[in-house]
């Protein structure tokens, strides 16, 4: 991981990705958003700092994550896939990756309490394990809706130790618990850090959680190369929710513009439904959740309740990178709806043996449309594996 | 045309009693008759919530009042036409309170240019940072005459109070606790130390307090500390599924100012 990094796509000083971002906080946030601002980069590129996030993701997550090969998917889309496979690490998905990072932050600030959000829990989980081993009193909050659809992760954070807070306003899913998780920052802004689980929210969050998420494409850089002979792929495939696993996955690749960026977003029961989340379709700039981005809004500007069978994607906007890459055409943004999504994860479960997460099935669900030939290189990153699903998948599949 | 705001403070000094009400609620156009009820039981001045979907500064109340609001179809279109000929029956200062989001899909150039139309004098926007501001929208808050008015909070360091001291020309908003909207809680003794530390900075522009203020006894505890204060929750919930705005604004207000 190295501190300075020049690239148009990458944040400036200010906290902006092209016209995105910045931190459009309350007054009540701003000691503390400021504290970030001025600390990150110093406290993250500490060397020790440095030594214990290795030590961790490689003794406590399991990195480096394989890069495997997959050969009957291959064949069916006739081209050369190989999935990073986030899916193993441990709490099953690439969000712990970010909580090492904030927690051994958090610890350096001094704070003893942590917060966080969720939508399909594994945030939740990720941000409750680490608390765990950091021994620090930690509280989720999760929309009423979303503890319904993953009932095993509330049970897995609450064994963890943690307090799952139930969001009741809005549409009672991952936006919502995110207003209260700030209502709870803004309420205890000394003694508590608030784990974003995404590139979203004030700058510098966006940055701090694709930096923490980057070692996902330092990794395919290196295993690509003793694998193939060259660092790069011609395609990334990855989900975007509010778009931290594709943050990470594109992160060492956004300059080398010959390596085809894929976003894909949940289209719900189809684009133009009225139910789906897919933001760069439907959305429009202005300021949510602290941040100048894309998202999905009525003429007057009140946010659109989204729509996706996956929790983790069930968001009606993208951070701040993501819109700039989408504006500015780096990423290629395609979308999957609910069926395609659950086809996927029949189809990765027999041609693979690996069933993976509802999130991670929608980047597989559009292999078949990004233009790879024969030859060509895709990298898809598998985000998480598909056990907090599985009522889902009992439900709609089997 | 001197503003407003800045008149009413040089007339009054103590005790000013200002109120919070989000636009199209109860009713959608309950706005003006709203207006008309608080000036005449001597309400000072009164902040109007433009409503949104997301209100993370504030509490569960106005979250309710603001969701109403939009059920009911209010935005700022609706808005401004209610508030076209408000200047011909209120003579009160009127503040637009609300996030930049709304704000910023109006246009804000449009939305001050509308404003200051209807007769607004001022705008709160607690998700404005004053960076933004400072870059990007304060040579046309000048240009419409409209006032920006900054929040502190118990964490605002002195030199960034002193800071939003000189960007400000009308009042300072004292949040009066690190809480969002609709506390419960009687004023502790540590608010009472932080309202004093900002009382002895003697700043250039007048000081209200507002966050919390729900009552007779909160009130002229804040008004000790302050040229006055804000009553938000409070009077939503007095007004809540009101069948009499006339009779609930009167009572309520009669009892602050018992
Ligand atoms: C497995 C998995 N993939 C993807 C996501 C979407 O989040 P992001 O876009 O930040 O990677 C989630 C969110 O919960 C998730 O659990």
């Amino acid at each position: 991981m190295s501190e300075n990094i020049n690239s148009k796509y990458q944040v400036n000083e200010k906290g902006y990705y092209g016209q995105f971002g910045g931190a459009y906080i309350p007054e009540m946030l701003h000691p503390n958003i400021e504290e970030l601002q001025q600390k990150y980069l110093e406290i993250i590129y500490d060397e020790n700092f440095q030594k214990e996030f290795q030590q961790l993701l490689k003794d406590y997550v399991g990195r480096p994550t394989p890069l495997y090969f997959a050969s009957r998917l291959s064949e069916k889309f006739q081209t050369q896939i190989y999935l990073k496979r986030e899916d193993l690490c441990h709490t099953g998905a690439h969000k712990v990756n970010n909580t090492i990072g904030q927690i051994l932050l958090a610890k350096r600030l001094g704070k003893t309490r942590i917060i966080a959000e969720t939508g399909a829990g594994q945030h939740g989980v990720a941000t409750a394990t680490v608390c765990a081993l950091m021994n620090l009193p930690c509280v989720v909050y999760m929309g009423e809706v979303d503890i319904q659809r993953q009932a095993p992760n509330v049970k897995r954070m609450q064994l963890l130790g943690a307090e799952v807070r139930p969001a009741t306003s809005g549409s009672k899913t991952l936006k919502d618990a995110t207003n209260e998780a700030m209502r709870d920052w803004i309420a205890n802004p000394t003694d508590t850090h608030y784990i974003i689980g995404s590139v979203v929210g004030p700058h510098p969050f966006p940055d701090m959680v694709a930096r923490f998420q980057s070692v996902i494409s330092e990794e395919i850089k290196q295993q690509l190369n003793e694998k193939t002979g060259k660092e790069n792929p011609d395609f990334v495939v990855a989900c975007v929710g509010g778009g931290s696993n594709a943050a990470g996955a594109f992160y060492h690749f956004l300059d080398d513009e010959k390596v085809q960026l894929v976003a894909v977003e949940a289209a719900g029961h189809g684009v133009h439904s009225g139910k789906s989340a897919a933001t760069t379709q439907l959305g429009r700039i202005g300021v949510l959740h602290s941040s100048k981005t894309l998202f999905m809004q009525t003429e007057d500007g009140q946010v659109v309740e989204p729509h996706s069978i996956s929790a983790g994607l069930d968001y009606p906007g993208i951070g701040p990178m993501h819109a700039n890459l989408f504006d500015t055409k780096r990423a290629h943004f395609l979308s999957a709806t609910d069926d395609e999504a659950l086809k996927a994860v029949q189809l990765l479960a027999k041609l693979e043996g690996i069933i993976p997460a509802l999130e991670s099935a929608h980047a597989i669900a559009v292999l078949d449309r990004i233009g790879a030939k024969q030859n060509d290189v895709v990298v898809l990153n598998l985000s998480g594996r598909g056990d907090k699903d599985l009522d889902t998948y009992i439900r709609e599949i089997i | 045309m001197s503003n407003r705001i800045k008149e009413l403070f040089q007339q009054k000094n103590k005790n000013i009693l200002s109120i919070f009400c989000t636009a199209g609620f109860p009713n959608k156009n309950d706005i003006v008759s709203i207006l008309e009820h608080a000036q005449k039981n001597g309400v000072d001045m009164v902040e109007i919530g433009m409503p949104f979907s997301d209100p993370t500064a504030d509490g569960p109340v106005i979250q309710y009042s603001n969701t109403i609001a939009i059920n009911n179809g209010m935005t700022l279109k609706v808005l401004f036409e209610q508030l076209k000929d408000i200047r011909q029956k209120i003579n009160i200062p009127l503040v637009l309170m609300g996030y930049f989001n709304p704000v910023y899909q109006y246009g804000v150039e449009n939305f001050l240019n509308d404003a200051n139309a209807c007769g607004i004098d001022g705008v709160i926007i607690p998700d404005l940072p004053m960076y933004e501001y400072e870059t990007m929208y304060q040579q046309m808050f000048e240009k419409y005459k409209l006032k920006n008015i900054f929040l502190v909070t118990p964490q605002t360091s002195t030199e960034r109070i002193k800071k939003i001291d000189v960007l400000s020309d009308a009042f300072i908003y004292i949040v009066s606790s690190n809480a969002i909207t609709g506390g419960n809680a009687d004023i502790q003794e540590s608010q009472e130390k932080y309202f004093q530390r900002i009382q002895a900075m003697q700043l250039n522009n007048p000081i209200v307090i507002g966050f919390g203020i729900k009552d007779k006894s909160t009130f002229d505890t804040a008004c000790n500390y302050a040229n006055g204060a804000i009553i938000g929750t409070a009077f939503i919930k007095a007004i809540d599924q009101s069948k009499d705005l006339e009779n609930d604004i009167a009572s309520f207000i009669k009892k602050i100012q018992a």
